[in-house]
C-alpha cells in the first residue's frame, strides 16, 4: 500500500488517486454503454461484468483517499509494492486454478457433475488450464521477473506506477477471461479462448510489461545482463508476438463478442499450434528458466556451474522451439513436410532443454548436504526433475511413432501435468518461499515442516497423477487401435470411454493431493505475512551430521 | 570489473560477473550433452533428407524414401481391400438371406458388421445395442418394422423417416390432442397399458377399449399387437420405446414423438449395410 506513495505530481495536494479514478470512472462509463447497445446478450453480460468490476475499483480507492500529500520516493530503493500484491495473487489463483482442475477432473468422472450451462466441462475446462498458465504461472512469472531484473540490475522498475498498471491490468484480463469461459464467450483456440476485446486489452497490459521490463534492464547499473533476464525477456517478447498473431480476427460487431480469425483450415490450426507449443515453450519454459536461474543459486548459495552451457542453451532453445509446434498436427491435413520439420525440431530440442536441467542441479554441487536440511532446495530439486522428465517425454512423443499411439490420449494429458505441477508448479511455490519472508521482512517462513509437507503431498499428487495418465493413455490408444486378424474394429470409442472411468477417479485424488499441498502452503504464507513463526524443531532432526566429503 | 575468483568447493574458476551476489562458474560445457546435441542434428538433418521436409515455392522436398502420409494410407487401405477381396465380392453379389445360410460367409458378414456398428450405430443405440429411450433395442425380438434378415436389411439401407432419402420408410402418429379430449385419452392410456401389466385404473379400462376401436385399432390392429408395415408398435408387449405406464402412454397419445434414423445405403454401400443387418440378426432377436 505503501508503494502507492510514488503517485505523480497531479495528486500531490489534491487526491493520489486522481488518475486512476477518473479513468477508472470513465471506463465503467463506457463499459455500461457498451453493455446497454451490445449486439448480443453474451457481450452485454460480460460489460456488466467489468462495469461491476471497474466501479468496485473506484470505491476502492475511494475509500483509499487520505488527501495527505504523497511521500517522496527514494528513487534506489527497489520497488517490492506490485511483486507483493503479486506473491499473494500467484497463490491465490494458484488455490483456484487448482480446484477448478480438481472440479474438472471430477466431471470427467461423474458426468452428472456438469452443471449446464454455465459450469459444464466445456467452460469449465478453459476455466481450469487459464487458470493455471495465466492466471497462477502468469502472475508467478510477472512478479518473479520484477523482483530478479531490480535486484539483478541493482536499479529500481522503470516508469514508476507503470508496474502498478501491469499487476492490476493483469488481474483485469484474468477475471475478463474467466467470466467470458462461463458466459460461453470463447474463440475456441486452446490457450487463447478470450475473444478479441480481452485479447486487445492483454496487448495493452503485456506491452506495458515490456516496457517496465526493459526500460528496467536499459537503466541497469550492472554491467552484464544476467543470465534470468535474457530467458525473462526472451518470454516476454516471444509472448507478445505469439499472442497477437494468433489472435488476428476481425470482430462481427464492435460491440459484440464474437470474432472470426484471420487464418483458415489447416494454417489456422498451424498457427495456433505454433501459438499453443510456444506458450508452452516460452511461457512455461523460457520464462520459468529465468526463475529457476535466479532463486535456485540464491537459495543454495553456490554459483550457477557453467555461464557457456547458459549461453549455449539459451539461444538453442530460443530457436528450436519456435518450430516445433506443427508436431501438435501429426496426421492431419498439414502436408508432410510441416509435420517433419515440427518433428525434427522437437528432437533436437532435448539437448537444450536439458542444458537447463544441468545448469539447475550441477548449481547444487557443493552444497547437496543442504538437501537434508532445507525442504525449499528439495523442492527446487524435485522441480528440476520433474524438468528434465518432461523435456524428455516431449520430444518423445514428437516422433510419429509414438505419436500414432499417444496422441488424442491421456498420454498428453498426464504429459502436460508432468510439466505444469511438477516443474512450474513446484518451482513457482519454492520461489514464493524464498521471495515471501523478504518482501515482507520476516526472519524466516512461519513453517519449513510445512514446506516438506507440502512437497511431499504435491510430488505424490503428480506422480500418481502422471502414472495413472499413463496407463489409461495408453490403454485408451491401444483400445483405439485394437483389430482381430480379419482387420476389424474391436472397441468402440465409448466402451474406451468406460474402461477409463477408474483412472479418472485416481487422477481426481492425485489433484486433490496436490491441491491440499498448495492449500498448506497458502497458510503457510498468510502465517508468515502476518508475522508468525512456528515453533518447530529444524527440519532434518537435531542430531549432528557428519560433514559432507570435501 | 573482471574480478575472476576461484570457488573454493569446487576448485573452478568464476567468469568475474556478479549479479546480487550469484556469481557464474567457468564450467566447459558436459562433453556427454554437447555430443548428444550433435548427435540430434545429424540425425534430424539425415531424416529432413530420406523424408519429405524441405519447402519450395508451391510444393516441398519428397525425401530419398518418397514417403507421403496419404499415399502410406492409401496403401494400408488397399492393402485391406485386397485381404477381404475374396468374401466381399461373395457379399456384394448374394442376398442376405444367402449369405446367412453359408456358415462361413456368414461369420465373416457379422465380424465386418460388428465392426461397423461400433462406428455408426452405437452413438444411439448403444455399444451392446441395448438401446435406450428412444431408441430401440436390437436384442430383443420386438421388431417395428420387421425382424427378418430382409426386412432389418431393408431398415438400415433406407433408414426411417429419413426423409431426403426418397425410399425411406415412413410413417407418423397423429397428435390425437385435437382429436380426443382429456377424458378419453386417460381411458385409452389405461387400456393400453392393461394389455401388458395390471390395471390401476379399472374403471377406465372398459370405456378405453372402446376408444381404441375407434381411434387406434386401424394401425396397431384390432389386438393391439401392431403393424409392422407401418412401424406401429406391438402394444400387448412390455416393451416401451417412450417410456411405460398410463402417464406415459398418454403423453405419447397427446403429441407423439417417433425417432430418425438416416439411410446407411447411400453413406456405407450396400455390402456394408448387408453386413450390419446379418451383425443385428445375429443378436438374437431375429425372426424368421
Amino acid at each position: 500500500m505503501e508503494e502507492i506513495s510514488g503517485y505523480p505530481k497531479v495528486g500531490e495536494f489534491l487526491m493520489r488517486h486522481a488518475t486512476s479514478i477518473i479513468s477508472l470512472g470513465i471506463s465503467s462509463f463506457l463499459a455500461i454503454l457498451a453493455a446497454a447497445f451490445a449486439h448480443d446478450k453474451a457481450f452485454a453480460s460480460h460489460m456488466w461484468v467489468l462495469a461491476a468490476v471497474l466501479v468496485i475499483s473506484v470505491i476502492v480507492l475511494l475509500r483509499r483517499e487520505n488527501f495527505q500529500p504523497a511521500a517522496a520516493v527514494d528513487p534506489s530503493a527497489y520497488m517490492d509494492g506490485p511483486i507483493r500484491y503479486g506473491a499473494i495473487a500467484t497463490m491465490f489463483w494458484a488455490v483456484v486454478g487448482l480446484l477448478v482442475g480438481v472440479i474438472v477432473a471430477l466431471q470427467l468422472t461423474y458426468p452428472a457433475l456438469n452443471i449446464e450451462p454455465w459450469f459444464n466441462f466445456g467452460r469449465m475446462r478453459p476455466l481450469h488450464t487459464s487458470g493455471v498458465i495465466f492466471a497462477f504461472c502468469g502472475n508467478a512469472l510477472i512478479a518473479t521477473s520484477f523482483y530478479v531484473v531490480q535486484r539483478t540490475s541493482r536499479a529500481r522498475l522503470f516508469g514508476g506506477d507503470l508496474a502498478w498498471f501491469v499487476f492490476w491490468g493483469y488481474q483485469l484480463f484474468i477475471v475478463m477471461a474467466a467470466t467470458g469461459y462461463l458466459l460461453g464467450i470463447t474463440e475456441a483456440r486452446e490457450y487463447a479462448e478470450p475473444e478479441w476485446y480481452v485479447d486487445l486489452w492483454l496487448t495493452v497490459v503485456w506491452v506495458a510489461y515490456l516496457v517496465v521490463f526493459l526500460g528496467t534492464i536499459i537503466k541497469r547499473k550492472e554491467p552484464h545482463i544476467y543470465v534470468a533476464n535474457w530467458f525473462y525477456l526472451a518470454f516476454i517478447v516471444t509472448v507478445a508476438m505469439l499472442h497477437i498473431v494468433n489472435n488476428l480476427s476481425l470482430p462481427v460487431s464492435f460491440l459484440g463478442s464474437k470474432s472470426y480469425s484471420a487464418f483458415s483450415g489447416v494454417q489456422d490450426a498451424l498457427t495456433q499450434w505454433w501459438y499453443g507449443h510456444n506458450a508452452v515453450g516460452f511461457f512455461l519454459t523460457a520464462g520459468f528458466l529465468g526463475m529457476m536461474y535466479y532463486f535456485v543459486p540464491k537459495q543454495a548459495n553456490r554459483p550457477v556451474y557453467s555461464y557457456r552451457l547458459s549461453i549455449i542453451h539459451f539461444w538453442a532453445l530460443i530457436f528450436l522451439y519456435i518450430w516445433a509446434g506443427p508436431h501438435h498436427l501429426h496426421f492431419t491435413a498439414l502436408p508432410d513436410w510441416a509435420q517433419t520439420l515440427g518433428m525434427v525440431f522437437s528432437i533436437m530440442l532435448w539437448m537444450p532443454s536439458w542444458g537447463g536441467m544441468i545448469n539447475g542441479l550441477m548449481t547444487l554441487s557443493g552444497a547437496w548436504d543442504k538437501l537434508r536440511t532445507d525442504p525449499i532446495i528439495r523442492m527446487m530439486v524435485a522441480a528440476i526433475a520433474f524438468y528434465g522428465m518432461s523435456t524428455f517425454e516431449g520430444p518423445m512423443m514428437s516422433i510419429k511413432t509414438v505419436n500414432s499411439l499417444s496422441h488424442y490420449t491421456d498420454w498428453t494429458i498426464g504429459h502436460v501435468h508432468s510439466g505444469a505441477l511438477g516443474w512450474n508448479g513446484l518451482i513457482a511455490f519454492a520461489a514464493l518461499y524464498y521471495m515471501v519472508p523478504k518482501l515482507w521482512v520476516r526472519e524466516r517462513l512461519y513453517s519449513l515442516r510445512m514446506v516438506s509437507w507440502h512437497l511431499w503431498l504435491a510430488t505424490l499428487g503428480i506422480v500418481v497423477y502422471a502414472a495413472v495418465m499413463w496407463v489409461s493413455g495408453i490403454q485408451q490408444g491401444l483400445m483405439w487401435r485394437e483389430h482381430d486378424e480379419q482387420g476389424f474394429l474391436i472397441y468402440s470409442f465409448v466402451e474406451s470411454v468406460a474402461a477409463l472411468h477408474p483412472y479418472y477417479l485416481i487422477r481426481a485424488l492425485g489433484g486433490v493431493l496436490y491441491l491440499s499441498g498448495a492449500l498448506l502452503m497458502a497458510f503457510n504464507i498468510t502465517m508468515t505475512i502476518l508475522g508468525y513463526q512456528r515453533d518447530e524443531a529444524p527440519s532434518g532432526g537435531t542430531l549432528p551430521y557428519p560433514q559432507p566429503a570435501e | 570489473m573482471s574480478d575472476k575468483q576461484v570457488d573454493e568447493i569446487s576448485g573452478v574458476s568464476t567468469t568475474g560477473h556478479e549479479w546480487d551476489g550469484i556469481r557464474e562458474l567457468d564450467n566447459p560445457m558436459p562433453r556427454w550433452w554437447v555430443w548428444t546435441f550433435y548427435a540430434t542434428i545429424l540425425w534430424a538433418l539425415i531424416y529432413a533428407i530420406v523424408y519429405p521436409a524441405w519447402p519450395l515455392l508451391t510444393s516441398s522436398t519428397q525425401g530419398l524414401l518418397g514417403f507421403s502420409s496419404r499415399s502410406e494410407v492409401r496403401k494400408e487401405l488397399a492393402a485391406a481391400d485386397t485381404a477381404r477381396s475374396s468374401y466381399t465380392a461373395a457379399i456384394k453379389e448374394k442376398s442376405i438371406d444367402d449369405i446367412l445360410a453359408e456358415d462361413q460367409l456368414r461369420s465373416v458378414a457379422v465380424a465386418a458388421g460388428s465392426a461397423a456398428f461400433k462406428m455408426n450405430c452405437v452413438q444411439c443405440h448403444g455399444s451392446g445395442a441395448e438401446g435406450s429411450k428412444g431408441f430401440p433395442n436390437l436384442n430383443d425380438d420386438d421388431w417395428l418394422w420387421g425382424g427378418t434378415a430382409e426386412q432389418i436389411r431393408q431398415t438400415v439401407a433406407h433408414g426411417i423417416r429419413f426423409t431426403k432419402y426418397g425410399e425411406t420408410r415412413d410413417s407418423i402418429m397423429p397428435p390425437f390432442a385435437d382429436v380426443l379430449d382429456g377424458a378419453q385419452i386417460s381411458q385409452v392410456s389405461a387400456f393400453v397399458a392393461s394389455l401388458s401389466a395390471p390395471a390401476k385404473n379399472v374403471e377406465l379400462v372398459e370405456p378405453g377399449k372402446e376408444v381404441y376401436a375407434q381411434n387406434c385399432a386401424a394401425c396397431h390392429g384390432d389386438d393391439a399387437k401392431g403393424n409392422k408395415e407401418m412401424g406401429a408398435p406391438n402394444l400387448t408387449d412390455a416393451i416401451w420405446l417412450y417410456g411405460s405406464g398410463e402417464e406415459a402412454i398418454a403423453a405419447q397419445v397427446r403429441a407423439p414423438r417417433a425417432g430418425v434414423m438416416p439411410a446407411w445405403e447411400t453413406r456405407l454401400g450396400d455390402a456394408a449395410v448387408k453386413e450390419l443387418a446379418a451383425f443385428v440378426y445375429s443378436l438374437g432377436g431375429g425372426e424368421k
